[in-house]
């Protein structure tokens, strides 16, 4: 009910205005785009949700925060690896990098469960 | 599908869980509800409780618009149905919903006229081609969808269509989730807001939870990265001793909301001063009708509607769990006497029901384990 699905406007229709033809997974279909203030253009990505464009996907917005989310696994593999310094184990270097609580919340490497192989953080 | 399988990307999940596992204090418990069926949905169809540490408990909300329609309410309209030349529309996840008499699918093998339809205004086009009969659009659903019934009245109006009305069932997120709030056996440390609700009315109406209880509340979407994302900002905020509201879902929620959704809904709705909800009760303010000039589109002032209350059936659960008071597998008749076959209630039936996700995606990945 409240699931909507993003799709890309492929035309307007020149006599309703009102009216978009949206491409959604590969079917094209007519969506209500009069929920929009400022309209939309042809290649624009929408929210649609019960025959109604509800919101502009904000692109910028979109790649800014899967490129931050990216960064976070890839911090996270960065403090991995440090952590496994053995040549490092006392030293001062390692308190820095590594998060304060940190030590006791190593990622298990094996568990059941997850998505498409993922594991849980298992908490020690 | 672009902006969907970015954010379900298993490696980036990963990521964000191991920072959530660091994030989380071992001695304590945490208690987070995600407001929305969709959210629920998600976390157990993406198996994310398997990524998440044990002592992060997510309480399933409300947000769920099938399941908390009383089973008085469900009768009401399916009454309407009763008349000849009725066409009953209604979405998908009506269908299946039991009413005391049968769900709408049973009352259409008996011959009712029952319809299920997309979007109101595939409800609307029915009028048009069918000028004999009179068309009812069941409308069920939050925010986010009370919009669309208010622009296909409108259209209506501006049609001329006189064949065509509505049984109003909009409800509003707020009011459930200050009873939430205020019920006594409730502690919750954080929401995870809801994220398609928000697309209309923005972020500023939460801004109670933080004002009256001091808790964060997270407006978020529904893939799985988003999810996790808003979790771990939750986390932030509590371990920071803050409670604020922010928008982890930025690339579809203005922080100001939809004006022209919003403005299609005070043209179209008034607030009614209370109406039943599953499991919480009457809730004042917290669900929309017809305003009094749009009565000749107003299924409850066109149609003799009988307005009796219902208890749920023997047994049943539904509104313990729909307040997140007992896990879905916790009832009684989970998975036994209702099941996705032959649900006893709601949750069962919609997609967005705690019950329903649970016993299609969890219950199937706990018999595989052991």
């Amino acid at each position: 009910m409240c699931l909507a699905i993003p799709g890309q406007v492929v035309s307007i229709h020149a006599d309703q205005p009102l009216l978009a033809r949206v491409e959604v997974g590969g079917v094209q279909r007519n969506v209500n785009v009069g929920l929009l203030e400022e309209g939309v253009v042809t290649g624009d990505w929408i929210l649609i949700h019960v025959g109604f464009a509800l919101s502009k996907i904000d692109a910028e917005q979109a790649e800014d925060q899967l490129r931050m989310l990216r960064a976070m696994g890839e911090d996270a593999l960065a403090i991995e690896e440090v952590r496994g310094y053995s040549f490092a184990d006392e030293s001062a270097e390692t308190k820095v990098l590594v998060p304060s609580q940190g030590s006791s919340k190593e990622p298990a490497s094996a568990g059941s469960g997850g998505i498409g192989g993922l594991r849980r953080p298992d908490v020690q | 599908m672009k902006y969907v399988d970015e954010f379900r990307d298993p490696a980036v999940i990963a990521g964000v869980a191991r920072e959530i596992a660091r994030e989380v204090d071992p001695n304590r418990h945490y208690r987070i509800m995600e407001v929305c069926g969709g959210h629920t949905h998600s976390i157990y169809r993406h198996g994310l409780r398997d990524v998440l540490p044990d002592n992060l408990e997510l309480v399933h909300g409300p947000g769920c618009p099938v399941c908390v329609l009383p089973t008085g309410r469900v009768d009401d309209g399916l009454s309407i149905a009763s008349h000849d030349d009725v066409i009953l529309t209604c979405f998908g996840d009506m269908m299946r919903v039991p009413g005391t008499k049968g769900t709408p699918l049973e009352l259409k093998a008996r011959g009712a006229d029952i319809r299920m339809v997309y979007s109101p205004l595939d409800a609307l086009r029915l009028a048009e081609q069918n000028p004999t009969k009179r068309v009812v659009f069941y409308a069920i659903g939050f925010e986010t969808t009370a919009p669309s019934t208010a622009l296909t009245i409108l259209r209506a109006q501006a049609l001329g269509i006189t064949n065509f009305s509505v049984f109003c069932n909009h409800v509003t997120i707020v009011p459930a989730m200050r009873a939430i709030l205020d019920s006594p056996d409730m502690r919750i440390d954080g929401f995870v807001g809801p994220g398609h609700v928000s697309t209309v009315t923005g972020c500023r109406p939460f801004e109670f939870v933080v004002r009256d209880y001091g808790r964060p509340v997270v407006v978020s979407g529904f893939e799985p990265l988003d999810i996790m994302e808003g979790i771990l900002m939750i986390l932030r905020q509590l371990h920071a001793g803050e409670a604020k509201v922010e928008n982890q879902y930025k690339r579809i929620v203005p922080w100001e909301g939809n004006p022209p959704a919003l403005r299609a809904m005070a043209a179209v709705f008034e607030l009614r001063p209370y109406f039943e909800w599953r499991g919480l009760g009457f809730i004042s303010q917290s669900a929309l009708a017809l305003k009094p000039e749009l009565a000749s589109y107003d299924a409850e002032a066109i149609f003799d509607i009988p307005g009796v209350r219902v208890t749920d059936p023997r047994g049943a659960q539904c509104g313990e769990v729909l307040k997140g008071v007992l896990k879905p597998q916790q009832c009684k008749l989970f998975g036994t006497e209702c099941n996705p076959e032959h649900p006893i209630g709601a949750l069962m039936v919609s997609s967005e029901g705690a019950c329903a996700a649970y016993y299609r995606y969890a219950l199937h990945a706990e018999t595989v384990a052991t």
